[in-house]
């Protein structure tokens, strides 16, 4: 084995892939929480069609393989619909995004489940619309028990998005692939560690999206804490001094 | 009134020995079964070949779909077999992962915590292609694509069962590892008559699920490892005829009918459990 660390240049085409690959992870995270959102909703929906038609997709899109998906939705469904191609960036994120609505939508249907029943009573009781029950009541609760998992699927899909490589977008694999085609000369040592590279690469930013998930937690528990318990401590006299004035 | 009641129902008995249980008796022999036909019937070799003329304005030709069908079996054989050693491997993998984890000695459970929280984060893509890249440099062992999708799916997904496995130990109540200790039984006694019967059921549900999750994430080898799996039965095929609306709508479809009928499978599995741990 070489050296451990690949020249600069070799990092700099990396890095412009991790861009496409964070492009990816983006538009499919995006488009997978408002999925997760709507149809974790209408699992719990009081008609049976719309909690059918939810439960239809959930299974659809958890028991379907991403990659399989990717393929379908870049490769046989624009020739299927006589849609441009071009945009696979569009077409790679929301395969990527309703395979993560899939997961999402249980995710925040145990969540829901675990409100107590009580809240709900009450936010009825003071008359709330349905729409300011979820929105007011509900969800802001659902969402402490909503993140951590979504922390882990966030991964999930940041791993889901290796996968647009295949289908011929230009993301960090890609461009991996590309850096053996240009120096094959690098021998075969050198291939292990470019692949040694890349997987650290997105280990960082795994780490990264948990990082952020954690603070997001931090900072939901903290004003939740502050809500239900002692109320949030003024600085020492400040309003006292600040009244004076 | 009372005396009429009937009085022969099978009472439930979870002291049973398990082999005398048909409950769990039974589908232990199906997946046994099912196990060694999976694995004994070999590889499957051979190329992939549509030796029919799909018309060329009929999207998609609904004969020329169905014609595609045993070769799509064969593909998903591949895949299912693949998916089945390799987490044969993890199964096995994710215990002694999960007993490093929880080492008392750090030299052991703080590498054992850094591995796994690499292989979790990291794409198995990725993971496959450094396989082959490492298998190629060292010269030690060649792997066949095969292999490597289940050695890399065996690891991968290792240090998901790792996960399962540590919750199940955790979620063994505190007086049965003191009553073992109280009782002076070995660590090998305790292990095999205390925790793991007790531990394992409950992880059983995750692993079905993390099975199911394999079983969709080996299609990825077909594109990067070359494997001839349902991926790759596609790919054929479209490099062939051009025509790459039926093969992937049917890889599509063939993977539902077996994936959900496992979800299914796992679901119930879990009731059940929680049923009898009450």
């Amino acid at each position: 084995m070489g050296d451990w660390i690949l020249r600069s240049g070799q990092y700099q085409q990396l890095f412009d892939g991790l861009q496409l690959t964070l492009q990816v992870l983006g538009f499919s995270f995006l488009l997978g929480v408002v999925l997760s959102l709507i149809f974790g909703v209408m699992r719990m929906s009081p008609f049976a069609w719309l909690r059918g038609f939810a439960l239809a997709y959930i299974e659809f899109a958890r028991g379907i393989s991403s990659i399989i998906l990717l393929t379908i939705m870049a490769i046989a469904l624009p020739i299927m619909l006589d849609i441009d191609q071009a945009s696979l960036l569009m077409l790679a994120s929301i395969a990527l995004g309703l395979n993560m609505g899939g997961y999402g939508a249980e995710i925040v249907r145990g969540a829901i489940s675990a409100v107590p029943r009580g809240q709900t009573e009450a936010s009825i009781a003071l008359n709330l619309s349905p729409g300011q029950r979820l929105r007011h009541v509900v969800l802001p609760q659902a969402m402490r028990l909503i993140l951590p998992p979504f922390g882990n699927l966030t991964i999930e899909i940041l791993k889901g998005t290796a996968l647009v490589s295949i289908i011929g977008m230009s993301d960090i694999m890609q461009a991996s692939r590309n850096l053996i085609q240009q120096q094959l000369s690098a021998g075969v040592s050198g291939v292990t560690v470019l692949f040694l590279n890349v997987l650290m690469i997105y280990f960082v930013v795994a780490q990264v999206i948990n990082g952020l998930f954690r603070l997001a937690e931090w900072r939901l528990e903290r004003r939740y804490r502050a809500r239900s318990g002692d109320l949030p401590r003024l600085p020492s006299d400040a309003n006292i001094a600040g009244a004076g004035n | 009134m009372q005396a009429t009641e009937p009085v022969d129902r099978p009472e439930f008995r979870p002291h049973r020995r398990w082999y005398r249980r048909p409950d769990v008796l039974v589908p232990m022999v199906l997946v046994t079964i099912g196990f060694s036909l999976l694995v004994g019937a070999g590889e499957v070799t051979g190329r992939y070949q549509s030796r029919f003329t799909a018309e060329r304005d009929v999207v998609p030709d609904w004969e020329y779909l169905f014609h595609l069908i045993p070769q799509m079996l064969r593909g998903l054989f591949v895949t299912a077999r693949a998916t089945v050693l390799g987490f044969t491997i993890a199964v096995v993998l994710g215990f002694l992962m999960a007993l490093a984890r929880r080492s008392r000695l750090r030299v052991v459970s703080w590498p054992a915590v850094a591995i796994i929280e690499f292989i979790r984060s990291t794409p198995i893509l990725v993971q496959l292609v450094f396989l082959q890249a490492l298998t190629r440099a060292t010269d030690v062992v060649s792997l066949s694509g095969v292999q490597i999708l289940i050695v890399g799916l065996g690891v991968h997904y290792a240090t998901y069962c790792s996960e399962g496995y540590r919750a199940g130990i955790n979620s063994v109540v505190k007086g049965q590892w003191e009553a073992a200790t109280a009782l002076n039984l070995s660590p090998w006694i305790k292990w095999t008559r205390i925790i793991i019967p007790q531990a394992v059921p409950n992880t059983l549900p995750a692993l079905g699920n993390y099975l199911i999750a394999g079983f969709k994430d080996a299609p990825i080898a077909d594109a990067v490892v070359g494997v001839s799996g349902l991926l790759f039965f596609a790919n054929t095929i479209r490099a062939e005829d051009f025509r790459p609306v039926e093969p992937y709508l049917l890889i599509g479809v063939g993977f539902l009918l077996v994936s959900l009928p496992a979800a299914w499978l796992v679901r119930r599995l879990e009731r059940r459990l929680a049923y009898e741990r009450i």
